[in-house]
């Protein structure tokens, strides 16, 4: 789906992410998701009558790591009251920040080239969770809800990009590249089906070369998928719209997932009155350059970063390598393509293993040290031992820990003779002279049709890139 | 009636008990406070309970704090274990809070046995507890009359000897201004002296805890044992509690006192009298009196009637019927907390939220809320000028002696005029005090205010003790 | 009678604050409102433009805690609270509108 010529779409996203302190942002009740319903409750998170914030420094650091992530400027800042009457909220007010948040300005590069500015990236405290009884489990309809105040003070980073986004593509890359900013920064574990990221879409169309459209908000996407689908299916909504005559009117919409669309949640009303004032339960925040020179020398390198310094370790890297690449990255797991590199071996080859094999066990990558993968990347390039039998041992391993050359012996995957191979070629070119002519008149499928023969008559213990040198010198 | 400083000395000595003086105190609550309407709950098994803590620790020999034994009535707006909190207001009735306020913590800590909850107007808001959803409290001077507001019960308490100290708030004047007209000493100390964890807000860059007493000692006291920095309010001075019984008697000696007319202009030519009467005693006392004028004052009281309700609008939005307190049943969640809200809240209280919901509102914050707090900085600005020139302000605590139930209601204009000498310091932070001195009208009594700059409660004590002295309270 | 706020912005203002008035209680707040708004505009014979606004009194910054947890309030205590519970959850009657 694109937009019809001389159409554009321009998107700008807010994400909000929790942050992984232990504690709330104003109290010491545990930030934990998944707790028995109003178990993490106290007087300060539930409002009660007396009660007042304290800041938790910790949420303070990781605010200021995701600004200095997204080169924005940490600048003196004040919590406000944005007040408005909702069950979920138990003051009836959210302190956020708002004329001056903690983190103002900023970019974040895309992996294709483009720059995505950012406008701010301010702290805030979660609402608390409903559950709507009655209809179906949906607001509308409900009889009655039932409120749970455990989320209600969770620290959360609001970082609201320009509308530099002129593609449902380019938000879903932005919103990737941004989640792996702040697993990076330490911020957020990035879990969107717990909640913990969620994104904002503001969607307008216009001809190009014309003003900003009419915006709509999306609210509440929790997942790339849905903020691509979202707004691809919004940005082409308000063409037809407009290109029928009508008019696009400011308003909050609904994604439903299943039906593919989205619907007006609420139209914006003059009653939208927030009357932001500054809280005068907390304080300026006005971290000095000491601290800020604390959380700077604490910050691991972002993924950017990272992904170059891994696709240098690669020669003319392929489309699906790069994809590979990302998946390492994604994963925190280049220590181990970093580790075979250093010891003059084959990144490609350690990037491949570490996005399929890795990858597919993730949870048990501490089974694994840095040497073990080593050790058996060197193993298959010098053809001791096969894809196969690789993959068969670093699953071992991955599983169970143990040494990968003792892992190789006992399976018996010993190397395969060259007399062997030799001599299984041989007999495999007599076997299909046709196949071995056009392999020699320069058809470079066949040496595929070759190794899979070999591979079946060695039950995949040849080399693939041995059997390759050995049809070449035959040929 | 004995003074919370000899109580103290009496229970530590043995020559009284911590459950003999609370009885005391059981019997005065039993035989006034029908008429008086001072203590909306009286914790008679937890008071009795604590007395008896007390006694025991001193039997066992342990050092039992300043305040052995020493029962205290505590402002309804103060949150306390297990004990009714309503701030005279129907829509927390029947509410127990969970958790103690800090001053709580710490004046049990001190020895200090309290004894149960005073009446106050609704939220503090007022200047003669005819706010309060549960009736008003009377003057024990004179039960036809007011005993000041907000913090009336805490100031009748004392008034009537049911006890010698009891716990106020101060927003706009809700401590002083009630012990102007019940004849005690009431203090409102620097702000984030002593931590509001506890204190049910009202507007809360202004609120502050403080004592009543009959004696300056006795305030000094309790103000030692309150004082000092709390990690559960982000806006409590980092520092320890400051010295000052040590300096009751420091006088004024050498001391340069400003008498501002701004702070007495207008009131009742008794108050101006009894004002003047006080500087001639400082002056007497070896204080060079200047006369100031701080004209920023005359703005002071537009500005806090524009800030309070705006926090307040805020502060009290939590009051929903959702967690707890008053719920009026409706269809949906919107109506329920409409009718909740205004089945729950008072006229003043409503008048309040209304007009700081307006001065917050937008195409309005410029004009209102955004002014108030540049007549916020000029009244900041207006006082450290004038403690440039000089240690301690001198001026009135209210405009008249306490006047009579019904003579302000119908206006609110003119009840809020009675805060017009006690608001400015609440704008800019520093503390202040109201100490008797003379009386007016009836023999009721009128009280002087001293004003200081932050942190100089010391000096403000010194100097009340001086006028104390000289009115015949040696 | 002051012009300093209208009855429709009193009432506007009433229903911001969750408050219902009564026609005669609406009457009684326009005039009360627009008095004490109206001796507010004594403010505006100052020119405070270049002034400085202060929100609060207190000059401390930076003030926080260390990331700590402390334990929470026991559910049945908090619940009992409530004016209705259910599922260990508090109890809304439904709720017509999206959170803005």
């Amino acid at each position: 789906m694109t937009l019809p010529d001389d159409w554009e779409m321009v998107v700008g996203l807010e994400v909000h992410t929790e942050l992984l302190t232990k504690s709330k942002l104003f109290c010491g009740c545990q930030n934990h998701f998944g707790s028995e319903p109003n178990t993490n409750i106290c007087p300060v998170c539930l409002g009660l009558p007396g009660s007042l914030p304290v800041l938790n420094r910790e949420a303070v650091d990781f605010a200021m790591r995701i600004g200095m992530a997204l080169h924005s400027t940490i600048a003196p800042s004040t919590f406000h009251r944005k007040n408005y009457f909702y069950p979920d909220q138990s003051k009836d007010y959210q302190i956020s920040q708002y004329d001056l948040p903690i983190n103002s300005g900023g970019y974040l590069d895309l992996p294709d080239g483009s720059r995505v500015s950012i406008e701010r990236a301010h702290m805030e405290e979660d609402t608390g969770k409903s559950t709507h009884l009655g209809g179906s489990g949906r607001l509308a309809g409900a009889d009655s809800s039932l409120v749970d105040y455990n989320r209600c003070g969770v620290p959360l980073v609001e970082i609201v990009s320009g509308p530099d986004i002129r593609s449902s593509a380019q938000a879903r890359t932005y919103a990737a590249e941004l989640r792996g900013i702040l697993i990076a920064t330490g911020a957020s574990d990035g879990r969107l089906e717990e909640g913990s990221m969620r994104f904002d879409a503001n969607v307008s169309v216009r001809r190009s070369g014309q003003p900003f459209g009419t915006r709509c908000e999306i609210k509440n996407l929790n997942s790339l998928r849905s903020l691509q689908r979202a707004i691809e299916y919004e940005a082409l909504r308000q063409v037809e719209l407009l290109e029928g005559g009508g008019v696009v009117r400011q308003e909050t919409r609904h994604w439903d997932e299943n039906l593919g669309e989205t619907s007006t949640l609420r139209v914006k009303e003059d009653a939208d009155d927030y009357r932001y004032f500054r809280d005068p339960d907390l304080v300026d925040l006005a971290p000095d350059q000491a601290w800020q020179d604390r959380v700077r020398a604490a910050l691991s390198p972002m993924p950017a970063q990272r992904r170059g310094e891994v696709v240098a370790l690669l020669r003319e890297p392929s489309d699906a390598q790069l994809d590979a690449v990302e998946v390492v990255i994604d994963l925190g797991l280049e220590k181990y393509v970093h580790a075979v590199a250093d010891a003059s071996g084959d990144a490609g080859l350690a990037v491949a293993r570490v996005a399929n094999e890795l990858a597919a066990d993730v949870d048990h990558v501490a089974n694994l040290s840095t040497e073990s993968f080593v050790a058996t990347v060197l193993m298959e390039q010098r053809g001791e031992l096969s894809a196969t039998q690789a993959k068969t041992v670093l699953g071992e391993v991955l599983a169970s820990g143990g040494d990968p050359h003792a892992i190789a012996a006992s399976k018996g995957f010993e190397q395969l003779s060259a007399d062997t191979l030799g001599s299984t070629v041989a007999s495999l070119i007599d076997a299909h002279p046709d196949e071995w002519q056009r392999y020699r008149e320069g058809d470079e499928k066949l040496a595929q049709f070759f190794i899979g023969q070999v591979m079946k008559l060695t039950r995949g213990q040849a080399n693939g890139k041995a059997v390759i040198a050995e049809l070449q010198a035959r040929r | 009636m004995k003074s919370a400083t000899q109580i103290a000395a009496d229970v530590r000595s043995g020559a009284s008990s911590a459950a003999a003086e609370l009885e005391r105190t059981l019997s005065v609550i039993a035989e006034r406070n029908e008429e008086l309407n001072v203590f909306l709950h009286v914790d008679i098994d937890g008071a009795r309970a604590a007395a008896a803590d007390v006694d025991a620790r001193i039997a066992n020999g342990d050092n039992v704090g300043p305040l052995a034994g020493v029962p205290i009535a505590i402002k309804d707006n103060l949150c306390q274990v297990g004990i009714p909190t309503t701030c005279s207001s129907k829509i927390l009735e029947g509410w127990r809070p969970p958790y103690n306020a800090t001053v709580i913590e710490r004046i049990v800590a001190a020895g200090a046995v309290p004894v149960g909850k005073t009446n106050l107007d609704e939220f503090a808001m007022g200047s003669s507890t005819e706010n309060s959803a549960f009736g008003p409290s009377r003057n024990p001077l004179d039960p036809t009359r007011v005993p000041g507001g907000s913090s009336g019960g805490s100031a009748a308490a004392v008034a009537s000897n049911m006890t010698s100290l009891s716990l106020g708030s101060d927003t706009g004047g809700s401590i002083r201004q009630p012990a102007a007209l019940c004849g005690l000493v009431g203090v409102k100390p620097t702000y984030g002296l002593v931590s509001r964890y506890g204190l049910i807000a009202f507007a809360s860059s202004l609120d502050q805890i403080g004592p009543f007493s009959k004696t300056v000692a006795d305030s000094a006291l309790l103000l030692e044992v309150l004082a000092g920095h709390d990690p559960k309010d982000s806006t409590s001075l980092p520092e320890a509690s400051p010295s000052l019984v040590a300096h009751v008697n420091d006088g004024v000696a050498g001391q340069r006192i400003g008498l501002v007319r701004e702070l007495f202009d207008g009131a009742d030519e008794s108050v101006v009298t009894a004002v003047r009467a006080a500087a001639a005693a400082l002056r007497e006392a070896g204080a060079k009196i200047v006369d100031l004028s701080i004209p920023e004052l005359e703005l002071t009281l537009s500005a806090y009637y524009l800030i309070a309700p705006a926090e307040a609008s805020s502060n009290l939005a939590r009051y929903d019927g959702v967690r707890y307190g008053l719920r009026v049943k409706a269809d949906d969640v919107t109506a329920m907390m409409e009718a909740t809200r205004t089945a729950g809240f008072g006229a003043e209280v409503k008048r309040r939220i209304m007009l700081g919901t307006y001065a917050l509102s937008a195409g309005y914050y410029d004009a209102y809320y955004g002014q108030a707090l540049k007549v916020r900085t000029l009244t900041i600005n207006a006082f450290a000028r004038a403690y440039e020139q000089v240690d301690l302000l001198l001026g009135a605590t209210t405009p008249s002696v306490a006047f009579k139930f019904g003579a302000k209601t119908a206006d609110p204009m003119a009840m809020y005029l009675n805060d017009v000498f006690t608001i400015p310091t609440n704008l800019a932070g520093d503390p202040a005090l109201s100490v008797p001195f003379t009386t007016g009208e009836e023999g009721l009594p009128i009280g002087v205010q001293l004003l200081g700059p932050g942190r100089s409660e010391a000096r403000l004590f010194a100097a009340a003790r001086v006028l104390e002295i000289a009115d015949g309270r040696p | 009678m002051s012009d300093a706020i209208s009855r429709d912005e009193v009432a506007k203002v009433a229903r911001l604050a969750r408050l219902i008035l009564s026609d005669t209680e609406l009457d009684i707040y326009t005039e009360q409102l627009g008095l004490i708004l109206e001796h507010a505009r004594d403010m505006n014979s100052l020119d405070l433009a270049d002034v400085i606004p202060t929100a609060h009194p207190f000059g401390v910054t930076n003030v926080v805690r260390e990331d700590v947890v402390t334990p929470s309030l026991d559910r049945d205590t908090v619940l009992a609270m409530a004016p209705d519970a259910q599922d260990h959850r508090f109890a809304v009657p439904r709720i017509l509108g999206e959170a803005p």
